[in-house]
């Protein structure tokens, strides 16, 4: 029991941490970048790449990763959403683009890294368990949740406390009212996106380093479960996501140890479809009609 | 001759995506994003191959007919509560519905699991894939300018305004999404005879991305453009196949990236898609 709580603590903080750059888009934009996880797997391979080839330790190599995320997310924001504002389909447009994007980076890490599945070199990470209360965690696993809690309360200390924070919280309420009251809203939305790709590329490199396999289509599952997560803590809530991320996690390890592994991608659809059809507005969403 | 046999699956494939992209077309026109296409093209494809392998006497054209009403039949459940969805949501939503129904063949043992059903006699023909997409063409194709088709275009623009113009829009997009599943299984059950295997992992999301893909690249302002954008994009690859060669890229990347970047191309540029190029040139032209 005890093991299995861990084990979905530290699965679920992973589609948190994920989850939570994919909201704060949806929350700003209005608009579903389905790049993300794309975003998110060229991350992993960065990072991948930096240790095995360049050697680097991976406590230099995760922060790089990160600013991969958040370089191709200001790329993104550049090339397929900048053109679109302002056209009257945007949210559709705009998902659609980011379906392009999405392919493009796909076909980029076909191209460098192969479709087989790549590993990082064996001593990366130092290699301990830990005993706690009855339950055994990996050194790794310990590290992972403690990297992604860290990073999803900085991201909720920056929105809540500094201006930069305000000014995405201003765009997101109106980017209309916000221009007026002098905001420079494009740059405010490339910062959101360096931010949102930065917290998906660290979900990445973390993803691949507790699963120590990455290939090009490993963000497809990730990008279904992340979407679960959005929908269940209500899109663009990024506290929402943080407790949906977990919730989701549990329920997973949880459906795995009762029913067996067979139906562990069903249920996170399962609660996908509930919560659309009875609860649209997810745990913490705004209560404001869904006409997106 | 040898050239038209060495070339005849690509030929096929031309027809069946075409067929996918307008059955993505089909709820596009009414302004609903519906992604659960690739979940009723598995039902579709596995109602088809389920008959012919277990009563191989009943005539081909009964198969289809069950493997279009199969999946018509389980959108109505779907519809009833999903459409009420907008935007983002719906699309959500479907596509959760589509993993739901990929999931259930996976843990399904009479259809033979994440394997699949194998070994599907030849029934497809050439002529057969192209009837097909002509009768769904024409059957769009009238439907624009109609009443119905009217109506259609009213609940795209303005969903509100239609249902104050005293439009069922509840009807309607539910009609609709019962028409692209009934397209999308009848292509599902032409591909299981063609390529003489349905297996879960043929119908997952990149299959429903690839639709939406060639609706869009092909333009979903006009009946046809969903079949323009997939004739143009299966082909595409095969003729610039050359050309990534000499580049040095590998033929499965290279498709992605000309996929990746012929759609942002088209919606960037040419928001209706390559069925509205030579009307865009025009006007060109004239300015």
């Amino acid at each position: 029991m005890g093991q299995q709580v861990l084990n979905g603590v530290f699965l679920g903080s992973i589609y948190a941490l994920f989850a939570v750059g994919y909201t704060l888009v949806f929350g700003v934009l209005d608009i579903l970048n389905l790049a993300h996880a794309a975003v998110f797997m060229l991350s992993a391979f960065a990072a991948l790449a930096l240790v095995a080839d360049a050697h680097l330790s991976i406590w230099v190599a995760l922060p790089l990763g990160v600013v991969v995320g958040g370089l191709l997310g200001v790329i993104l924001e550049r090339v397929a959403f900048r053109p679109l504002r302002g056209r009257s389909d945007s949210n559709i447009s705009g998902l659609i683009s980011s379906l392009a994007m999405a392919t493009v980076f796909e076909a980029i890490a076909l191209q460098i890294f192969g479709p087989d599945v790549s590993r990082f070199p064996q001593d990366t990470f130092p290699d301990r368990t830990i005993h706690v209360a009855g339950a055994s965690a990996s050194l790794l696993q310990l590290c992972i949740v403690a990297i992604s809690v860290a990073l999803m309360a900085a991201l909720t200390l920056l929105l809540a406390r500094t201006r930069l924070g305000r000014r995405i919280r201003a765009v997101a309420e109106s980017p209309k009212a916000a221009r007026i009251l002098g905001i420079d809203v494009d740059r405010t939305i490339a910062v959101a996106f360096f931010i949102s790709s930065g917290l998906g590329g660290a979900a990445g490199v973390l993803f691949g380093l507790a699963f120590n396999s990455i290939s090009p289509d490993v963000g497809r599952s990730v990008e279904l479960k992340g979407l679960a997560v959005i929908i269940l803590g209500g899109m663009g809530s990024v506290p929402g996501a943080v407790i949906a991320g977990f919730v989701l996690g549990l329920i997973e390890i949880f459906t795995v140890a009762h029913f067996g592994s067979s139906y562990r991608d069903a249920v996170s659809f399962a609660v996908l479809f509930v919560v659309l059809v009875a609860r649209p507005r997810g745990l913490l969403g705004r209560a404001a009609a869904r006409e997106a | 001759m040898d050239l038209f046999y060495a070339y005849e699956a690509l030929i096929a494939f031309v027809g069946i995506n075409g067929l996918l992209a307008l059955s993505i077309y089909a709820t596009l026109c009414c302004g609903q994003l519906s992604l659960a296409n690739a979940g009723f093209m598995a039902v579709g494809a596995y109602t088809g191959a389920l008959i012919t392998l277990h009563a191989p006497h009943v005539p081909f054209a009964l198969v289809l007919l069950a493997s279009v009403a199969a999946p018509a039949v389980l959108a109505v459940p779907l519809g009833l509560p999903v459409l009420r969805l907008r935007g983002v949501f719906l699309a959500i939503a479907t596509v959760g519905f589509g993993e739901v129904v990929r999931l259930a063949f996976v843990n399904w043992d009479f259809t033979n699991g994440a394997l699949g059903l194998v070994a599907i006699p030849q029934r497809t023909h050439l002529w057969t894939i192209f009837l097909a997409l002509a009768v769904v063409l024409f059957v769009l194709g009238r439907l624009q300018g109609s009443r119905a088709g009217f109506a259609l275009a009213a609940i795209r623009e303005d969903e509100t305004a239609a249902r104050t113009m005293g439009i069922d829009a509840n009807s309607y997009k539910l009609a609709m999404l019962v028409a692209g599943a009934a397209i999308a299984g009848l292509a599902g059950a032409l591909e299981a005879h063609f390529t003489f295997i349905v297996s879960p992992s043929g119908y997952g999301f990149s299959r429903v991305v690839d639709m939406l893909v060639q609706a869009v690249v092909g333009g979903v302002a006009v009946f046809f453009g969903p079949a323009i954008g997939a004739a143009f994009l299966t082909l595409l690859p095969e003729i610039l196949r050359e050309v990534g060669a000499r580049l040095g890229l590998s033929p499965g990347p290279f498709r992605l990236f000309l996929d990746g970047v012929v759609l942002l191309a088209v919606i960037l540029y040419l928001p209706n898609g390559l069925a509205s190029l030579p009307q865009h040139l025009r006007r060109r032209r004239a300015a």
